[in-house]
């Protein structure tokens, strides 16, 4: 819990749960990329949903006008937040829902657990939700002796398989169908020993094991996509139908949701429902999206609990640069693009979110010098893909680069001996910011190209620089600079390129 | 028009040859070139590093060579450089609290072009081959470096360049919006990550049958060549701006051994 | 301190910087400007994508229509506001306890309900760009529950009730009732995002789209 000082909450107070990488990234994506099977699946899956999603993208004549709409929205929310936090708070509890506020994970799953207890249950259903796995609900519950099912289908592998989730959409993306089917015969009681690898058989036997589940579930727990503020209205989006079992047939129902997750109006859901489904499975809408405001006499729950979820919200709210982070609606477009995450998969990241938004995203909750979260905003070569696919145009790259500098800053007169690559910007600096002092250092080039020998090319360079030599050569150095070229051998245009071919100058080939 | 010419670092010290091809188009179609002598380097390095402090100076240092009226516009053969004068510039200086340089940076930053966007977009050439004279028998395929295409929205700017040399066979590149894996300080600090890039991108410019493959940044061309020669392939790394430059008089030269096509060599 | 004052403190004091609240620049579509004929087409289209089966009939025709998909259930539920002229066509016979009512007075247990084989709903509007059919808990769609645990949903959508584009159809309901939005057969993208129809919702979904 936080400290306070005068009444006034110190700022930030950093999240925690699942937030962290517990090792670096470089470390972690080493490990990763040694596995072939993982590569395999995840290029295989990442680009049929890319393909998936240009074609639906493309089919919308005013895909940008959304996106800039969702953006404004999300801007204005982040503005507006507290007052919006009190007109939805207002709006659901008076349509006979209860609200919690929890500042940090363990907040959160004693109430979610308290309030599971109040039922006599031990037992809960899940639809799958980004928040309680941030938080770690699973795994706290099962120390209070609840079981906590997870009934989304990527999710029951993940959970059957004894794993960790790698995307935020479909959790399971690093198995493909063969190493799903040998999970299910191995770890699903009951299976038919006869089940093939066909998706549509294991889609069944998913719904024959969770059916009786479902139909007996007296508490489920639940994240949500969206929150309406000025109706109190929540919004769940899903493709199976394992979220209208648990949103509809249990006599109780437990939301857990981040602050950031509210809309203004009922209006702005037709622009985020148009953004999100396509942005996702690249469908033009997800089979079903539930909303429902409070309680609704005789149809579905009747004890109606949302638990609201700080964990951090707020210090990435308090970073300018970086706040725009929390627009995310976790579409997932930005890893299945990203070129990084195809290769190294979701666990390298460590955080429940991986990808582009989670190296933003988890650092900026936990603030940078948390465990190895300073390396997270480095996974990325800027390519920029990740803010092309963006529904809601949030400017990664930008919020990677603004970290970098956060993390360079803090370590700035920490360190007795600077390392290689401070020393290194401290000189390229000196070097870089005087074109005399840059013309200088090139005369050196013809030495560079002493050091590659007659093959003309450097194979082996040390230190830090080693990294581009393992698997890249370094051409040798030109004789001399264009700035010495220009300065000493540079006539003019009838000289040097040549003018204009003149057998060329208006007869055309 | 008086035209400046940004170098860029790595061209001004590795790949000179790209800054005289840019200089020999731009003399050809009639224009004054000149070389501002206090110009270094955009900064970006630095700057995507996360060592913005280290960044000002350098990006300040810019902004002095480049903020005379003396020329019409500066012109730069990267898309990432100037994707950082324009962008990153302003950004920085804002971030570091000196307004006054945000301004003069903006400013600069207004009148700077990528070459391909300076020669469609300003001077109007659509026709390399009888704009230019460009002249380049051989098999080539592309790639188009992600800051152009994503920071400067170049689309196929320079691919329509490549397209109407004479003489060019352009083979389309599979997958070409896929990033090679340089990324700066990215391909030393996640040097797995970043080879694993650079393998698909060599597969795919491999697959290509091209002996040669342009794009339209030194540092990616260094980057993806680099990894083509330590699998010891004969593929070179040529920039768009030394191919609009090759004419029969002036062939463009390249390192190594790089076939001529056959039939299509002799005009 | 609450938890609740403490997280609006928090807030509040992140915002410390009063960011600007932006104009929602809303240069989206608002409408499709397609015609009747027009909407229903598109709305078949997308419904047949999803896997679900469509029949366009004129309204006079409803009756038989459901009559005949009717026809291998056991069993089945209706929300006790249904048209009763949609089920004129279907042989009742009181005592075989092949029809069920249920409404929010009276409603039928889950366990019930997962002895039935279909329902029979109306809806409240429905997307033609989208494949998307809305229910808002009106009486001619009942309780969430009775157009889940079914594995066959029959669903009426009369074609005055497609709308061309989602803001349109939002515009018409009442955001406050409990909704549910499906756009096919309940289906999973989970292995190897491969879209499969059939999971826990309805597996069939059968659309008469009434003129
Ligand atoms: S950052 Fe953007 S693209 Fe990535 S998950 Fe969030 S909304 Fe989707």
């Amino acid at each position: 819990m936080s400290q306070t000082f005068l009444g006034m909450p110190l700022l930030p107070v950093f999240g925690t749960g699942n937030l962290h990488a517990s090792e670096s990234f470089p470390k972690a994506a080493h490990r990763e990329l040694g596995n072939a099977q993982l590569r395999a699946n995840l290029g295989h899956a990442t680009h049929t949903i890319r393909d998936k999603r240009l074609q639906v993208v493309s089919e919308l004549p005013d895909w940008e006008q959304l996106r800039d709409a969702g953006s404004a929205i999300k801007e204005s929310v982040m503005a507006r937040l507290p007052e919006l936090l009190e007109q939805f708070e207002k709006n659901f509890t008076a349509r006979g829902g209860v609200i919690h506020w929890a500042r940090d994970a363990d907040e959160a799953n004693e109430i979610v657990a308290g309030l599971i207890r109040e039922t006599g249950e031990t037992e809960a259903v899940k639809v799958k939700s980004m928040a309680t796995q941030e938080i770690g609900l699973n795994e706290y519950l099962e120390e209070q002796g609840i079981t906590a099912l997870e009934t989304d289908l990527a999710e029951l592998i993940v959970q059957l398989d004894h794993d960790k989730p790698s995307h935020i959409l479909v959790p399971a993306i690093h198995k493909n169908r063969s190493q799903v089917r040998d999970i299910f015969l191995r770890e699903m009681p009951g299976a038919d020993p006869a089940l093939t690898d066909d998706p549509a058989k294991l889609a069944a036997a998913a719904r024959t094991h969770l059916r009786r589940k479902f139909l007996t579930a007296k508490v489920a727990v639940s994240g949500a996509n969206f929150a309406l503020a000025d109706s109190g209205t929540l919004a769940v989006v899903e493709s199976e139908g394992n979220g209208r079992m648990c949103l509809t047939l249990p006599e109780s129902l437990i939301t857990v949701m981040g602050i950031e997750k509210l809309l203004p109006t009922w209006q702005d859901l037709e622009v985020f429902m148009q953004l999100l489904p396509r942005s996702s499975t690249g469908e033009r809408m997800n089979p079903y999206t539930s909303l429902w405001t409070g309680v609704t006499e005789g149809d579905g729950p009747q004890n109606m609990h949302l638990v609201l979820l700080d964990n951090g919200r707020s210090a990435a709210l308090a970073d300018e640069m970086g706040r725009s982070a929390l627009h995310c609606i976790r579409c997932s477009a930005c890893m299945n693009v990203c070129p990084v995450y195809e290769r190294t998969g979701g666990h390298a990241y460590g955080s429940t979110y991986p990808g582009p938004i989670g190296a933003i995203l988890s650092p900026l909750m936990t603030g940078i010098q948390a465990e190895e979260n300073n390396s997270l905003p480095y996974a990325s070569s800027l390519c920029g893909a990740c803010y092309d696919a963006c529904p809601v145009k949030i400017n990664i790259p930008d919020i990677l680069v603004h970290l970098r500098g956060v993390d360079v800053d803090s370590k700035r007169g920490k360190k007795k001996i600077p390392t290689q690559m401070d020393a290194g910007m401290k000189a390229a600096s000196w070097a870089l910011s005087s074109g005399k002092r840059l013309g200088l250092l090139e005369k050196g080039l013809p030495l560079g190209r002493l050091a590659a020998g007659p093959d003309k090319k450097i194979t082996k360079l040390p230190g830090i620089a080693a990294g581009w030599t393992q698997s890249r050569d370094i051409p040798a150095p030109p004789p001399q600079s264009f700035r010495t070229w220009w300065a000493k051998e540079h006539r003019g245009p009838d000289a040097d390129g040549g003018p204009m071919p003149s057998h060329n100058k208006g007869d055309q080939p | 028009m008086k035209i400046a010419l940004f170098a860029t670092c790595i061209v001004d010290a590795m790949y000179p040859a790209t800054a005289k091809a840019t200089v020999a188009i731009l003399e050809r179609l009639g224009h004054e070139v000149v070389f501002p002598g206090g110009q270094a380097c955009c900064g970006q390095m630095h700057v995507n590093s996360g060592y913005f402090k280290e960044a000002v100076p350098v990006i300040a240092n810019h902004v002095a060579a480049f903020e005379s009226d003396d020329y019409d516009v500066a012109v730069a053969p990267s898309g990432s450089c100037v994707a950082s004068v324009k962008h990153q510039h302003p950004m920085i200086a804002r971030s570091c609290g000196d307004r006054a340089l945000e301004k003069r940076a903006a400013a600069v930053g207004a009148k700077t072009y990528e070459l391909s966007e300076l020669l469609v977009d300003v001077l109007g050439i659509t026709d390399a081959g009888s704009q230019l004279g460009s002249w380049f028998p051989h098999r080539v395929t592309y790639h188009p470096s992600c800051h152009g295409m994503r920071l400067l929205r170049l689309g196929d700017r320079q691919q329509r360049l490549l397209n109407t040399v004479r003489g060019i066979d352009l083979i389309p590149l599979p997958e070409p919006d896929q990033c090679c894996g340089f990324g700066g300080t990215f391909s030393m600090k996640n040097a797995d990550v970043s080879s694993a890039m650079l393998e698909d991108k060599a597969a795919n410019i491999t697959a290509t049958g091209a002996s040669l493959c342009s794009g339209g940044d030194a540092s990616c061309l260094m980057h993806i060549g680099g990894g083509l020669s330590r699998q010891g392939s004969s593929i070179r790394t040529l920039h768009f701006a030394e191919i609009l430059a090759s004419t029969e008089q002036h062939p463009a030269q390249i390192a190594g051994e790089v076939q001529l096509l056959s039939g299509k060599a002799a005009q | 301190m609450s938890a609740r004052d403490e997280i609006l403190g928090r807030v509040r004091a992140a915002l410390k910087d009063s960011p600007q609240v932006p104009q929602v620049p809303r240069g989206y579509r608002a409408t499709s400007g397609l015609d009747e004929k027009a909407l229903i087409e598109l709305l078949v289209d997308r419904l047949v994508d999803y896997k679900a089966q469509v029949a366009v009939v004129d309204a006079a025709e409803v009756p038989t229509r459901i009559a005949a998909l009717l026809v291998g259930a056991q069993s089945y539920v209706v929300p006790a506001g249904l048209d009763s002229g949609w089920l004129a066509g279907v042989e009742y016979e009181p005592a075989d306890g092949r029809r069920h009512l249920d409404s929010a007075a009276t409603p039928l247990t889950v366990a019930e309900l997962d002895g039935i084989d279909a329902v029979v709903t109306g809806s409240a509007v429905a997307v033609a760009e989208t494949g998307t059919i809305i229910l808002d808990g009106s009486p001619s769609q009942g309780r969430r529950a009775i157009s889940l645990v079914p594995d066959h949903h029959i669903c009426v959508v009369k074609a005055t009730d497609i709308a061309g584009i989602l803001p349109e159809a939002l515009r018409r309901i009442d955001g406050t009732r409990p909704l549910t939005m499906i756009s096919g057969p309940s289906a999973t993208s989970d292995i190897e995002l491969e879209r499969v129809e059939g999971v826990h919702g309805p597996r069939k979904l059968d659309v008469i789209i009434a003129r």
